[in-house]
Order: structure tokens, then sequence, then C-alpha cells
């Protein structure tokens, strides 16, 4: 391609886009502008306002930081619920992932690789997942756990959130696994591998970018959830942050710079995942748009 | 090996629903074995709520109008950051950003932003603007403001999508369209457009779907209460306030049955006449247009 204009019958000049470091249109980036500061503005907003003290709040909603106040982040950091409530989130979120990965890999394996009678049944079966909102099984979500002995411990939040998990796990691996060349599982089995040893040694770092993708795609999802916690967890001990958050900013009313403070601190970690793995994630939405 | 999977799936997926359907037919708190069986009268109950058809109401207007506020914002966005530009992929993550952050967070911060004396309006009165604007309380723009912090929240989201689908259409096509003489309008309007209409659609079925079961941003904006006369709540607003947490399971189960069939209709509805159509569509519509 070259990236010398090209000059149309009618004598309009269209400059091709080049292929790489250009600057391009001006527009282009004054919408881009516009765009980040509508999106990040209000997330600003809220880590700065953490910085401030409540009579500069009262003072002028809007404006910045003066003088600039740690003591709300510290105060946050330092309470034991802060901690405890970081701690939940992470440990349900770590097992969330964990299974989904192993069951869905597993399932998506079976799927993908093998050919039976109901194949095609039990894609559909985790396909119609997707239509099944967890908005909808919740309540009797909740009635099982509470009648289980799930009841009033994280298991009550992590199998549901590893079942509505596995549908969108499995559209997106399943592809990935088909992709394995079947000559690669003749050569194993040729050399003596057996299906299990395959599986560990062949499948499992072949569809590595496919497994962290769905691994963050529920990490990110089990971090933010919201309505599950609520509806299955009655203590303050069990709660996640984001039921914390809710809390905290209910107790703290009076006190708006803490919850801000609180509220950013809550926001940081997925904030500091997402930037680390955002090309997995985009990629990942790539690919489930694709399939 | 596929049976771990299958058994958790249908466990806490499909056999919820059945769970549900049992227990719609009783009177019960949640202690002790549901002995009250009251037939239909849960769903009467739903069915002749004025709330309820509010709610179903406003989930259907979040639909429409997350599609028509989203949709062509993000093909816009989309079009216009399919360049290669500096920094596109910081672009990228920034304006997915929103969609990262839980809905209790976002939530939390537009609640106080939008408070009557929060930020918003003390940036309006910086601006010249010199009313005060009940944002969340006042039930003349209550869901304006909801749409408008899920179109804050989600169209990073449609961006992304728009993009990863605009990525997958061959360079060549606007390259031999330019070649041809076809301007950067006509390129977009007559090539990327109809190549993006499967993302579009796909799309499009998540946003639907997403509306029919809102309820962390409106619970954690309009708390417990408001929401139902602000005339923000929605489905499933309105089935955790009459089910989970006024203690009244039998009927939370009737209402979640009434949604599961709701949000079915829709969604088989979407597969049925926009999905499905999109192999011979490509082919008749555009002969038909």
């Amino acid at each position: 391609m070259s990236k010398k204009p090209v000059v149309t019958a009618d004598g309009t000049v269209i400059r091709q886009t080049p292929k790489s470091g250009g600057w391009g249109s001006p527009v282009v980036y004054f919408v881009s502008l516009c765009l980040i500061a509508i999106c990040i503005g209000p997330v600003l907003y809220i880590i700065l306002g953490g910085f401030r003290t409540n009579s500069q709040i009262t003072a002028d909603p809007a404006g910045l930081p003066d003088p600039w106040k740690i003591s709300n982040y510290l105060g946050v950091l330092q309470t034991k619920t802060f901690w405890t409530m970081a701690w939940n989130s992470l440990y349900i979120a770590l097992i969330t992932v964990a299974l989904v990965v192993v069951l869905g890999v597993s399932a998506s394996f079976v799927l993908a690789r093998y050919h039976f009678v109901g194949r095609n049944a039990m894609y559909m079966l985790f396909a119609s997942g997707l239509m099944f909102p967890l908005a909808v099984a919740i309540t009797p979500l909740y009635i099982m756990v509470v009648k289980s002995p799930l009841v009033n411990t994280p298991w009550g939040v992590i199998l549901p959130q590893v079942a509505f998990g596995l549908p969108q796990t499995v559209i997106i691996l399943t592809p990935f696994l088909a992709a394995i060349p079947v000559e690669i599982e003749e050569a194993a089995t040729v050399d003596g591998c057996s299906r299990l040893g395959f599986f560990r040694r062949m499948v499992i770092p072949l569809s590595l970018p496919g497994v962290i993708t769905v691994a963050i795609l529920n990490f990110v999802g089990s971090w933010n959830s919201y309505m599950l916690p609520l509806y299955m967890f009655n203590n303050e001990s069990q709660y996640t942050l984001p039921l914390g958050v809710q809390q905290f900013s209910t107790t703290h009313s009076q006190d708006t710079a803490q919850v801000l403070a609180f509220t950013s601190l809550a926001m940081l970690p997925a904030l500091i995942f997402f930037s680390i793995f955002e090309r997995r994630i985009v990629g990942g939405l790539t690919g489930a748009v694709k399939g | 090996m596929a049976g771990p999977a299958i058994l958790v799936f249908v466990t806490f997926v499909i056999f919820p629903v059945f769970v549900a359907l049992y227990y719609s037919f009783y009177s019960w708190k949640g202690y002790g074995p549901a002995t009250n069986f009251i037939g239909l009268g849960n769903y009467k109950w739903t069915l002749t709520s004025h709330d309820f058809w509010g709610a179903v109401g406003h989930n259907f207007i979040i639909a429409a109008l997350s599609l028509l506020f989203q949709g062509p914002i993000a093909v816009l966005l989309a079009l216009l950051l399919n360049q290669r530009i500096r920094g596109r992929s910081l672009i990228r993550v920034l304006i997915f950003v929103p969609y990262v952050i839980s809905e209790a967070i976002v939530g939390i911060g537009w609640r106080l932003m939008l408070q009557d004396t929060g930020a918003v309006n003390a940036l309006l009165h910086k601006i010249g603007l010199d009313q005060t604007v009940s944002w969340i309380s006042n039930p003349k723009v209550a869901l304006w403001t909801l749409m408008f912090v899920i179109s804050w929240k989600y169209v990073g989201f449609a961006v992304i999508l728009m993009l990863a689908g605009l990525q997958g259409i061959p360079e060549e096509l606007s390259e031999a369209a330019a070649v041809d003489g076809a301007s950067y309008w006509q390129i977009q309007r007559h090539i990327m457009l109809p190549l993006l209409t499967p993302t579009i659609k796909v799309w499009a079925f998540l946003s639907i779907i997403g509306s029919m079961q809102l309820f962390d941003l409106v619970y954690i904006i309009w708390g417990q209460y408001i929401g139902s006369i602000a005339g923000t709540s929605t489905m499933a607003y309105f089935m955790a306030q009459n089910g989970r947490l006024s203690g009244q399971l039998g009927r939370g189960s009737a209402i979640a049955i009434v949604v599961f069939v709701i949000s079915l209709i829709v969604a088989l509805a979407y597969q049925r006449f926009i999905l499905n159509r999109n192999v011979d569509g490509a082919l008749t519509e555009r002969g038909m247009a």
C-alpha cells in the first residue's frame, strides 16, 4: 500500500491512512479528548475528592483539593473492615476463576474434540445459559442456598458465579480448543502420550491465551458483582467491597470525603488489574464477537 | 470430563427456574417448609400491581433509549477511532474504564455527584446555569439521569465491541474503494457500516438483555425505596423489593418467573427476527433498500 495521496477523477485528494505513527485529523483528537474527559472526569473527581476535607467539599463541591489531605485515605486503610472486605472479594474472585477455568476447559475440550451424540445439544445447553439472567435466578438461588450447607459461606456466591460464568467461558474457549490440529494429538498418541497427558502437555499450553481471557473476564465479573453477595450475605464480616462501599456510604453519609476515599480505594484494584491486562480483555471481547 | 461443568451449570442456572416455579404457588417467608399453597395468588398480585407494570415499562424504555443513545454514538466513535492515530491504545483503555469499575462504585460516585448540593449542580452554577436540579428525586428527570449514568457506564463497552468488529473487516476493501474514488464518508457509509451490521446486532442483543436485568445501578443510586417513587424502578428492582428484602420469597419467586418469561420472549423474538436474518439479510435487505 502506498502512502501517497490518491487523486480521484473529480480532483479530490484522499489521504490514505498511514500504516503507523501518523497524527490523523484534528477532529479525531478533539472528539477523543472530549470522550476521555467525559469517561475519566467522574472517576478523577472521586479520587481527588478523597484528598479534600468535608468543609472543602461543602464550600465548593466541584473544586480541586486545596490543600491536599491524605488523612481520608489513611483513615480508610487503617480500618479492619476495608481489609476484611478486600480479602473477601479477592478470595471469592480467585476461587471463582479457578473453578470456572477448570470446569470450562474440561467442558470445552469435550465439545471441541469429541464427536458424540448430543454434542450439539450440550453446546446449546451452555449457550442457552445466556438467556437465563442472574437477576431472574437470584431469588430461587437464595432459597436453595439458605436451605443448604452453603448458607453463610462464600460458596453461596462462588458456585452460582461459576455456573453463570460457564456459558461465556465455554463459548470463548471451544473455538480455541477446536483449533488445535488433530495431527498433534495423533503424533502425541503415537509417541505414547495418554489422553490425559495430551490434555496436560498440549491442550493447556496451546489454549493459554483463551484461558487467560476468560480468567480475567471472570475475575473482573466476580470482583464487581453486587446483587449475588447482596442476596446471600447477611453479616458484615462476609461483605465484599461493592457491598462494603454501599454500607460505608450509608453509615458515613455525613463524611463525604471519607466515602470518596473508600470508594477510590475499592475501585483501585480493578483499575490496576484492568490496565495490566487491557489487551487480553479487549482481545477476548473481539473473540467473543467473532465466535 | 464435562460432567462436573454440566452438573454445576444445571444446578445453579437451570434448576433455579423450577425452584422458583414451585415456590411461586406458595405464600412463604422462607422459614420452615412451604405449606400455604395459594395457587396463582402471587401471580395475580404481581400482574395487577401498578408498580410492576411501571417497572416493566421502565425496562423497555431503558432498552430502547440505550439502543438509541449508545448505538449511534458507539458506531461513530468506533469509525473515528478505527484510524491509525497516535495514542489509540491509550484512548481505548481510558474509554473502557467506566465499564471496568463495579456498578456499586459507579453508583455511589454518581449519587454523591448528582445530589442537590453535589458536584454536577455546582458545575452548572459555575458555568452560569443558576438552577438547582434534583437529578435523583425529581420524577421528571430521574429516568433521564439513569439513562445518562447507564450510557456513561456502558458506551465504552459498545465502542470496544464495534472497534473489534471493524478490525475484522479486511483493509483491502476500503483501499480498493479509495482507489475507485470513494470519499472517506462514502467508504464508512457503504462499506464499513454494512459489514459492521453483525457486530451491531450482537451488541444490541447484549444491550437489550442487560437492560432487561438492570438492578445494581438503580438500587445503589436510588436506594431500596425511592426508585419506585422517582420512576426508575426496574423489574429486578421490583423483585428484590417485594421478594428477598421484604421476606416474601413465594411472591419474589412468582415475580422472578414473570420476569423470566418476559426476558425470554424478548430474547427469542430478537433472535428470531433480527439475529437469524444475518445471513440471508445481508443479501436480500440491501436489494430491497
